[in-house]
C-alpha cells in the first residue's frame, strides 16, 4: 500500500516538468479548423443572390428552436426569407441547421467571440447574418441546378436536368 | 521581563514580525497551492492578476471582504462568530514557540512542545463549535468527524514526538534544535517523523485527511454555513496550521535553522517550504480514505507504531547509558 502511495506521489510530482496543456486564450488564439461550428452566417450564391429559399428545414431541425423565419416570394418566382432570425442565446452550435439546409445557405463559421452584455443583442437578424460570399461552397447555386422554374429559366433548363416528361409520349 | 529597552524593542519586533509574516505567508500559500496544484495537473493555475498571478491573493481578499457576511437565522450567533476566531488565534499563538533562527522567535518556553499541543487542541474547539453553532446537519457531521479524528490523531501525535524529546532531553524547542548539531533527528527518529507527518496532516484537516470538510459528501463540512471573512478565517487558519506543522517538523526533525553556508533563517524557510510543498503534493496525489478506514488506521497502526518507537528509543537510550 505504501509503495503505491509513494508511486502516485512520484507520478504526480513528475508533472511539474511537463508542458502545460492550457491554451491561454485571449493572449494565445487557438487554431480553429475551417469546419469549426461557431457563429452562423447566411451565404450568397456565386451571383451574389441570397441562397436561402425559406424552406424552414433548418428551423425544424434546430433542437432548441432558435431559428425563426418567414417566407416571401419574389416576382420572378424565387423564394426568400422575409425575415430570418437566430437567437444565439439559445443556439447550441450543433450544426444540424447546416446539415438540414438543401441550399448550403446556412453555414457555421470558426468564430465564437460573440459575447454581449445585453441578452437582446444576441438575437441576430437577417442583415446581421448575411455575408457577401458563398462560404465553404464556392460554385453552388441552388436555382441553377434545381427543377423549380423561375423567371428566365423554365422547366428542364436547369443544370443536368432532364426535359420534363411529355405526357403525349407516354403511349398509355 | 525584558531587561533593557533594546531587548523590549527586539521582542516587540519579533512578535509583530512573526505575526505579520505568518498571516501574509498563509495568504500567499493559497496562491502557492493553486499554482503548484495547477502545475501538477499540467495547467498554469491562477496567473492573470499581477506578476505570476501573485495579486490573486489580494483579489480574493477583496472579494471575501465585500461578500455579504451572512448569519443564518437558526445559528447560535455568539458561538458562530467566535468559532473562526479561535482557530486563527490558536494557530497564531502556536507560532510563538517556534524558534525560527538564533535570535528570531517570540519566546523560549521550557514546555514549548506542550504549548504547541495545547494550541492545536484548542483549534479543534473552533471546528466543533463552528459546526455545532451552524445548526446544520452537514456541518454537524463534519464537526463530529473533526472531533473524532483530531482526538484520536492527537494521541499518537504527542507520542510520536516523545522520541525526539528523549533524545534532546527537553521540551524546549530551541534546545531541541541545538541538540541536532551532530545530526538531524529525522535519521534516528524516522518512524517518529513519518507518524508525526501523518498526524500533522490529520490535525490540519488537509487532504487526504480532510474528512471534516469532504466537499463531495458534506458540501463543505463544518464551514458549510460560513461566508465572507468568517469563512476566510477558517481558510487562513487551515493554511496557518500547515505552516505551523511544517515549521514544527523542521524544528523537531530537520534541524531547524541549522545548516551550512546560508543564513539560518534562509535554511529554516527553505526546509519549511519544502514541507509545505509536500503537503500540497499529498493533496494533489492521494485519495481520501473512508471515515472508518481513517479511524482504524489511526488506532490500529499509528498508535502501536508510535508506542513501539517510544519503547525502542527509550530502550536504546537506556542501553547506551
Ligand atoms: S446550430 Fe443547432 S442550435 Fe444553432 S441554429 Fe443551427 S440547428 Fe439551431
Ligand atoms: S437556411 Fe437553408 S434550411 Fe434554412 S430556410 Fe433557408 S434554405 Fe431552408
Amino acid at each position: 500500500m505504501i509503495s503505491s502511495l509513494l508511486r502516485s506521489l512520484w507520478l504526480v510530482f513528475r508533472h511539474l516538468f511537463r508542458r502545460n496543456v492550457t491554451v491561454q486564450y485571449p493572449d494565445e488564439q487557438p487554431y480553429l479548423p475551417p469546419r469549426y461550428r461557431g457563429r452562423i452566417v447566411l451565404t450568397r450564391d456565386p451571383d451574389g443572390d441570397e441562397r436561402c429559399v425559406a424552406c424552414n428545414l433548418c428551423a425544424v431541425a434546430c433542437p432548441p428552436d432558435c431559428i425563426s423565419l418567414q417566407k416571401t416570394e419574389d416576382e420572378d418566382g424565387r423564394w426568400r426569407p422575409e425575415f430570418f432570425r437566430i437567437n444565439f442565446s439559445r443556439c447550441i452550435m450543433c450544426g444540424l441547421c447546416e446539415d438540414a439546409c438543401p441550399t448550403y445557405a446556412i453555414q457555421l463559421t470558426p468564430d465564437f467571440e460573440m459575447s454581449e452584455y445585453d441578452r437582446q443583442n444576441m438575437v441576430y437578424e437577417k442583415e446581421d447574418l448575411l455575408i457577401n460570399g458563398p462560404g465553404k461552397y464556392h460554385e453552388y447555386s441552388f436555382y441553377r441546378v434545381a427543377g423549380k422554374a423561375i423567371a428566365g429559366k423554365g422547366k428542364g433548363q436547369g443544370l443536368n436536368e432532364k426535359k420534363p416528361v411529355d405526357l403525349h409520349d407516354l403511349n398509355l | 521581563m525584558p531587561a533593557t529597552t533594546g531587548e523590549a524593542v527586539h521582542l516587540v519586533l519579533n512578535i509583530f514580525g512573526i505575526l505579520l509574516a505568518a498571516v501574509v505567508a498563509a495568504a500567499l500559500l493559497t496562491w502557492v497551492e493553486r499554482r503548484l496544484l495547477g502545475f501538477w495537473q499540467d495547467r498554469p493555475g491562477p496567473n492573470r492578476v499581477g506578476p505570476f498571478g501573485l495579486l490573486q491573493v489580494v483579489a480574493d481578499m477583496l472579494k471575501l471582504f465585500f461578500k455579504e457576511d451572512f448569519l443564518p437565522r437558526f445559528a447560535d450567533i455568539p458561538v458562530f462568530v467566535l468559532a473562526p476566531v479561535i482557530v486563527m488565534a490558536a494557530m497564531l499563538l502556536g507560532f510563538a514557540v517556534i524558534p525560527f533562527a538564533p535570535h528570531i522567535g517570540v519566546i523560549d518556553l521550557n514546555i514549548g512542545l506542550l504549548f504547541f499541543f495545547a494550541m492545536s487542541a484548542m483549534a479543534v474547539y473552533s471546528v466543533v463549535l463552528g459546526a455545532y453553532a451552524s445548526n446544520n446537519k452537514y456541518a454537524l457531521l463534519g464537526g463530529l468527524r473533526a472531533a473524532a479524528q483530531t482526538v484520536s490523531y492527537e494521541v499518537f501525535m504527542g507520542l510520536s514526538l516523545m522520541g525526539v524529546v528523549m533524545l534532546a532531553g527537553s521540551f524546549d524547542l530551541r534546545t531541541i534544535v541545538l541538540a541536532q548539531r551532530d545530526g538531524w533527528f529525522i535519521l534516528p527518529q524516522f518512524l517518529g517523523f513519518a507518524i508525526f507527518l501523518i498526524a500533522g496532516i490529520a490535525e490540519s484537516h488537509r487532504l487526504p485527511f480532510d474528512l471534516p470538510e469532504a466537499e463531495h459528501e458534506l458540501t463543505a463540512g463544518f464551514h458549510t454555513e460560513y461566508s465572507g471573512m468568517k469563512f476566510g478565517m477558517f481558510f487562513v487558519g487551515e493554511y496557518l496550521s500547515i505552516l505551523l506543522i511544517s515549521s514544527l517538523i523542521t524544528t523537531l526533525f530537520l534541524g531547524g535553522w541549522l545548516g551550512p553556508w546560508l543564513p539560518p533563517l534562509v535554511w529554516f524557510l527553505l526546509k519549511m517550504s519544502l514541507l509545505v510543498a509536500l503537503f500540497i503534493l499529498l493533496r494533489g496525489a492521494l485519495p481520501r480514505p473512508r471515515y472508518d478506514q481513517l479511524m482504524s488506521f489511526g488506532w490500529k497502526w499509528m498508535l502501536p507504531l508510535a508506542l513501539l518507537n517510544l519503547l525502542v528509543t527509550g530502550g536504546l537510550l537506556l542501553w547506551r547509558g
